[in-house]
């Protein structure tokens, strides 16, 4: 498949020269790569008490986060986490020229109550799941393109909120099958700066160096309650054509990371790439799954929503990457399009992904 | 020879978007860990029988009290949804819903579970829209849909009656 020579990436990087910057069908190779100065990640408890727990700045033990309801509870996770990621970068709001975030609750809730007293033109954006690699997405092209010094990209999800929005009321008694996802209750945050502000020689730059943007992919699934199955094609489709704008195989990466696949959509993953000759299986993780711990914390197919991506991203994906274990990394987080009303109607769980590509420099 | 397994080649190698959908969705079924529905069945048996045991209980002990079978049943009802409610309210019923599954869902204890849970939950969106247009959320339609067929059946029992067949 991606063997007919280097002749696409020599394309790709005389485009590049000339000013260019997409790249293939689907991408868009920057020309001046945006850092990523800052992170941050709060998560609630059960996150706190997951594989992953000593690695997020707070553990927030609080569902409710000292507010009245879910809702307000999201929102003040979502300030909470901004003004961390500003204070670890050492910055003022005034010093982020535009804030790209959304959430999973309808309208956008979480995010506008949230950041609205912190006082930072939006975007908010909505990609189910894969919110945060939309985010990030639109934070590097408007690094790049000139239009911002520093951008902020966040996003955050609320395990009630999400049950109350789209499944049933938190004391209701239902079962939940094997493959249904445990929504985490996390906020992740990235600043997206056009100039490295690190301070020591030996430090790693953590730099976005592509994006591969996905279409919406719909294999005809429609039981909500295997989200992994629906965005598998998604993720399957995006990464393919980011292996084919770049001209690149799975070796390129040192880490493929998909945001909330979960148990059954990573095996699917797998063997639709696979079928077209790329070989992931070495070089692939799933945030879903590593956030929480399968057999102790009754979590069935893993992690998901949009804080599912985020918080696995700032807090071990970056870690990795500072520290050298990788060097490169595809981060594609996943979204499945429905809404209840889509879903009471009839309609099929259309999938999204948006890839990421960070490398440590 | 005929029940040779979906393969993702199947979905991959499909130029037809519909038999693709058809293709995927029965791999899907396939790789997707299911319930064994035996273990599901003896576990409601066990919990659904539970709870009627216990509405046994009530009913003996309320009909040595006061000797009227229709007033101990009554009782009895007002006591196991009393019950489900406090489990409800103190997250419990959740928790066993999960282990018993229909045998939770089938007994009047089900039936209270599911108006008082939403109440619970929409209580912050006030007492009119939230409680109030929420509560029958889950219940509503065994509530519409009990009272249709009671309507439907009673037709049919009044035509059958008027033709001279019952």
């Amino acid at each position: 498949m991606a063997d007919n020579s280097g002749t696409n990436k020599e394309k790709i990087k005389e485009k590049v020269e000339k000013g260019y910057k997409s790249a293939g069908k689907q991408s868009i190779a920057f020309k001046n790569p945006p850092y990523i100065i800052a992170e941050a990640s709060l998560v609630g408890k059960k996150e706190g008490e997951g594989p992953l727990g000593s690695l997020f700045d707070q553990v927030l033990e609080d569902p409710m986060i000292g507010k009245d309801n879910w809702e307000e509870a999201e929102s003040e996770l979502m300030k909470l986490t901004a003004q961390r990621v500003l204070m670890k970068a050492g910055l003022k709001n005034a010093s982020i020229r535009y804030l790209i975030g959304g959430d999973l609750l309808g309208q956008l809730i979480a995010t506008s109550f949230g950041i609205a007293e912190l006082q930072i033109p939006l975007f908010g954006v909505y990609g189910a799941c894969s919110t945060m690699g939309e985010a990030m997405s639109i934070g590097a092209i408007l690094v790049d393109g000139g239009y911002a010094k520093r951008v902020l990209s966040i996003t955050s999800s609320h395990f009630a909120g999400a049950e109350k929005q789209f499944r049933f009321p938190l004391d209701y008694g239902n079962q939940r099958p094997y493959s249904a996802s445990w929504t985490v209750t996390g906020s992740g945050a990235v600043i997206i700066a056009d100039h490295s502000t690190k301070k020591e020689a030996g430090e790693k730059d953590i730099v976005i160096t592509g994006i591969t943007t996905g279409k919406i992919v719909d294999y005809g699934i429609k039981d909500s309650m295997n989200m992994g199955a629906a965005m598998a094609p998604a993720a399957f489709e995006t990464i393919k054509q980011n292996f084919e704008d770049f001209e690149i195989k799975p070796d390129y990466y040192d880490m493929i990371i998909t945001g909330d696949l979960g148990y059954v959509g990573k095996n699917i993953l797998i063997e639709l790439l696979k079928e077209k000759g790329y070989d992931i299986e070495e070089r692939y993780m799933d945030c879903g799954i590593e956030i929480f711990d399968q057999d102790t914390q009754d979590t069935h197919a893993g992690g998901s929503g949009c804080g599912c991506s985020a918080v696995t991203f700032t807090a071990y994906v970056i870690k990795q990457l500072k520290e050298g274990t990788w060097k490169r990394v595809l981060f594609v987080p996943t979204g499945a399009l429905l809404s209840q009303t889509s879903f009471n109607e009839g309609n099929t769980v259309p999938g999204i992904a948006h890839a990421v590509m960070v490398e440590a420099r | 020879m005929e029940k040779e397994k979906n393969k993702i080649s199947d979905v991959v190698r499909e130029k037809n978007p519909t038999v693709r959908n058809e293709n995927y969705n029965k791999y899907v079924k396939q790789v997707t860990p299911a319930f064994s529905t035996v273990k599901n069945c003896v576990k409601a048996y066990v919990i659904g029988g539970l709870i009627c045991v216990i509405g046994q209980v009530f009913t003996n002990f309320f009909l040595s009290k006061s000797g009227d079978m229709e007033l101990a049943k009554a009782y009895t009802t007002i006591c196991l949804v009393f019950l489900s409610i406090l489990l409800t309210g103190i997250g419990l019923y959740q928790k066993l819903a999960k282990f018993g599954g229909a045998g939770t869902l089938v007994p009047i204890t089900g039936f209270a579970n599911s108006m008082v849970a939403p109440a619970v939950e929409y209580k912050k969106e006030g007492q009119v829209f939230g409680i109030g247009c929420k509560v029958f959320i889950i219940a509503g339609p065994v509530i519409l849909y009990g009272i249709f067929s009671s309507w439907l059946l009673g037709l049919i029992y009044y035509i059958l009656k008027q033709v001279g067949l019952v």
